[in-house]
């Protein structure tokens, strides 16, 4: 008989899921929402999601190896940051710009912080929040959904040459002889000019708006999916569901022609998408499970008062960036009491 | 598990984890005997507290049962001769905990009859609370269950501090093990004499049998056999690890917490394991020392796993022949469960009293590389599998960057138990009970 040939320290036995299998998990999770944005916009979200993902995963590859980490693509981590980012930006965004946002997204977002676990913010908004700043036009310039001929051209300023003007998108809106197209999102359209499209087709999806953003139903159900599956902490969209819709009532219920409704308010722009896929990134949010729900209603919260009250149209993404900020903060002061403690034994730094 | 259970709740602590059970390998199987192994090594240090000294020269003859060291001091307890035959060696033997022990090497005589004829007649009903102590201890009876404290001692409360409840841990709660759940199904006699010696010599009002609702054969068993005259109950709760850690399965039963760096009997409760009863009520009538203990054979690696009683000392490879090792699948051999228990180095290593199990995991699939680590990336499960409530991925950081005194201090880190939760469910591999059992030390040696 031989000897026995592992000698390791219990326990023994080990749940066999890792890192890659949820990050696995979450890019087949992400699938739907891409294909409905191709779908919905054509080539141009098409290449704009592959642009993203391999300017995502070149950079990831990049600073992994010239700090030393081997590779860390293979996490899938990078892939999840480089999907996120298309989503979030307009379906004819140029895709130089996208790539820059995929850069600095994972450069300044990620690495610079030593790589996966290390970040404190997500880095697909880090790169979207640059961009913003950077594109103020390309990024609230929109096209219409379901555009004829979507499959076979793309939006022409897809293929803006970089420090180029984008081709304006206007001229070729006309040339597809729209008559409905207002070229504003819901979000927009509610804001400056309080028209408020029906609940049910901000829900669902068959509207202008970033490029997987749109399908509130679809976001949804690919979030739930990952839910049930354990790898998303539900709590978290949850609060910031809750926390979005508690503040938007009573707005609402005082002057419902100003005040979008709390549906609206969950149904549209980048709320959906940030509540699921966003902050519930497990890197970037809390830890304990009181740290999480808080963590959730700032985020609701806030986005609702910067859509209410402030210059821009959407809040999701700087409300998610804010509460990653506070996160470590949030974590320490809501450390669980530990077995036996008479009361809570740590006390905030 | 059926819908059923959804409706019919058991009573359970905060936490913890649902590790696959492997227990139909062995719950079925009856205890049986094995034969002698042709030698038997005993440790002199199978106990917490002081090793124990031997009473015996080389070359002495022994019979089955006589005592062969002495307790040293009262937290400490003596050795019996597992079996008739001749001291080879007094000398270093490996054991799982590493750095090798003095024990006691005693050639068996094949030949001998192994009946024991050391018989000291009690009578249980006039022992007064402090005789049975003093017999508990004679008997050398540890904690069964894998602690292998003395039993004694718990057995007479601190100065000041009155026991309230018995609670007998039922639990079994590490992966393959079913010795108890066998122990509990076929010596409930015995273990009800058991309880009653605990219950007088600690002077509790009551005893509660807790027993993970996977072995509801077991609760119903005792539920029909207790007397009804005692204030002794059998209580199902949720099979969960680790339910069978002392602080949990008080929580469990009574809704109670010991308080942070206190003792069960701060809160008025003694717990003892299923196994340490049985022997206690076994042992004591006939005033017989602690000679061999029922110990689960399991895992994949194992061709006819069981349930066997085993002599205290037998090599862990005489007691794998036994039961067809398959040598070129076996990665692993453990004393105790998965969970929490040792891997040998060695199969000269022996079962103790201590050792409630042997369970040979299979060598693991070499592209499976399910223990690459990945950085932490917070995902909260070892917070939410810390049956005590820690902060596991923080406490991990700070391993890391070696500030042990500040887990101490700021994060609780000497609550932890080192049951293993944190690092079964961490999706990065990180070996975080490795780093926690690590800081502990480090920060005992720093302290002493």
């Amino acid at each position: 008989m031989p000897k026995p040939i592992e000698i390791r320290t219990s326990p023994h036995l080990k749940r066999a899921i890792s890192v890659d299998r949820i990050m696995r998990n979450v890019v087949f999770a992400l699938l739907p929402i891409c294909a409905f944005a191709v779908f919905q916009f054509g080539l141009s979200a098409l290449l704009l999601i592959l642009t993203t993902t391999g300017a995502a995963i070149a950079t990831e590859w990049f600073f992994a190896r010239a700090s030393g980490q081997g590779n860390t693509v293979s996490d899938w981590s990078v892939v999840i940051t480089g999907i996120l980012l298309a989503l979030t930006l307009p379906p004819g965004f140029p895709l130089w710009m996208a790539a820059v946002a995929a850069f600095v997204g994972v450069a300044l977002g990620k690495a610079l912080f030593g790589g996966l676990g290390y970040n404190v913010m997500n880095p697909a908004l880090v790169g979207r929040a640059f961009v913003q700043a950077a594109f103020p036009v390309a990024i609230t310039t929109w096209t219409p959904a379901f555009a004829p001929g979507r499959f076979t051209e793309v939006i022409p300023s897809t293929f803006t040459l970089p420090f180029m003007q984008p081709t304006p998108v206007k001229d070729w809106i006309m040339g597809l002889q729209l008559d409905a197209w207002t070229g504003a999102t819901p979000l927009a359209l509610q804001k400056f000019q309080q028209i408020e499209p029906p609940v049910t087709e901000v829900f669902t999806g068959m509207i202008a708006g970033s490029a997987g953003e749109t399908s509130a139903l679809l976001i949804l159900i690919c979030g739930l999916w990952l839910a049930f599956k354990r790898m998303l902490d539900w709590r978290i969209p949850v609060a910031v569901m809750a926390g979005a819709a508690l503040t938007a009532l009573p707005f609402w219920l005082m002057d419902s022609s100003v005040y979008p409704s709390p549906w609206f308010v969950l149904f549209s722009g980048g709320l959906m998408l940030g509540a699921w896929f966003m902050a519930s990134d497990m890197v970037a949010s809390p830890v304990t499970t009181s740290g999480v729900i808080l963590y959730g209603l700032f985020i609701g919260i806030v986005t609702v008062v910067i859509r209410l009250f402030g210059g821009l149209v959407e809040g999701v993404m700087y409300a998610i960036l804010l509460a990653n900020a506070a996160g470590p903060l949030i974590s320490s002061w809501t450390q669980p009491r530990v077995y036996g403690a008479i009361k809570k034994t740590r006390e905030v730094e | 598990m059926g819908l059923f259970s959804l409706f019919q709740r058991h009573r359970t602590f905060d936490h913890g984890i649902y590790p696959v059970e492997h227990k139909e390998l062995t719950a079925d199987k009856p205890i049986r005997r094995l034969p002698f192994a042709p030698e038997l090594v005993i440790p002199l240090a199978q106990h917490k507290g002081a090793p124990a000294v031997p009473l015996v020269k080389v070359g002495q003859e022994v019979v089955r049962g006589e005592p062969i060291a002495r307790a040293e001091g009262f937290v400490s307890v003596p050795m019996h001769a597992p079996a008739t035959g001749v001291i080879r060696a007094i000398a270093l033997t490996p054991t799982a905990d590493g750095p090798k022990t003095q024990a006691i090497f005693l050639k068996v005589y094949e030949a001998a009859s192994q009946e024991v004829l050391y018989d000291l007649e009690r009578d249980l009903d006039t022992m007064t609370s402090e005789e049975i102590v003093a017999a508990v201890q004679d008997a050398g009876l540890v904690g069964l269950g894998g602690a292998a404290f003395p039993s004694h001692v718990k057995l007479k409360p601190p100065a000041g501090k009155v026991i309230e409840t018995v609670v007998v841990n039922g639990c079994e709660c590490e992966p393959y093990l079913t010795c108890d759940h066998r122990i509990m199904l076929e010596q409930s006699d015995a273990l009800i004499r058991g309880i009653k010696l605990a219950l007088k010599a600690t002077g509790a009002k009551r005893a509660i049998i807790g027993v993970e609702d996977n072995k509801l054969d077991a609760v119903a068993h005792l539920r029909a056999v207790l007397p009804k005259d005692l204030p002794i109950t059998a209580e199902a709760v949720e099979t969960k690890y680790p339910q069978g850690a002392e602080k949990m399965l008080i929580k469990s039963l009574l809704r109670k917490e010991v308080p942070v760096g206190g003792l069960p009997a701060d809160i008025g409760v003694a717990v003892y394991n299923v196994g340490t009863l049985a022997q206690m009520g076994d042992l004591l009538p006939r005033g017989r020392g602690l000679i061999e203990r029922v110990v689960t054979v399991s895992g994949p690696a194992v061709a006819n796993p069981g349930n066997f009683m085993v002599p205290i000392g037998t090599p862990l490879r005489f007691l794998l022949e036994q039961v067809g090792l398959a040598a070129d699948r076996v990665g692993e051999v453990i004393l105790g469960g998965p969970m929490m228990g040792m891997a040998v180095a060695s199969l000269d290593v022996p079962v103790t009293k201590a050792v409630s199990g042997v369970v040979a995991l299979e060598r693991e699939d070499p592209d499976l590389d399910r223990r690459k680590v990945y950085p932490c990336i917070k995902c909260a499960e070892c917070l939410k599998a810390c049956p005590v409530s820690l902060n596991p991925s923080m406490l991990g950081e700070l391993a890391l960057a070696r500030q042990y005194e500040r887990m101490a201090e700021e994060f609780n880190l000497n609550q932890c138990f080192e049951c293993g939760c944190c690092a079964y469910v961490c999706p990065s591999n990180i070996p975080l009970t490795q780093y926690f059992r690590i800081a502990k030390s480090i920060n005992r040696d720093r302290n002493a």
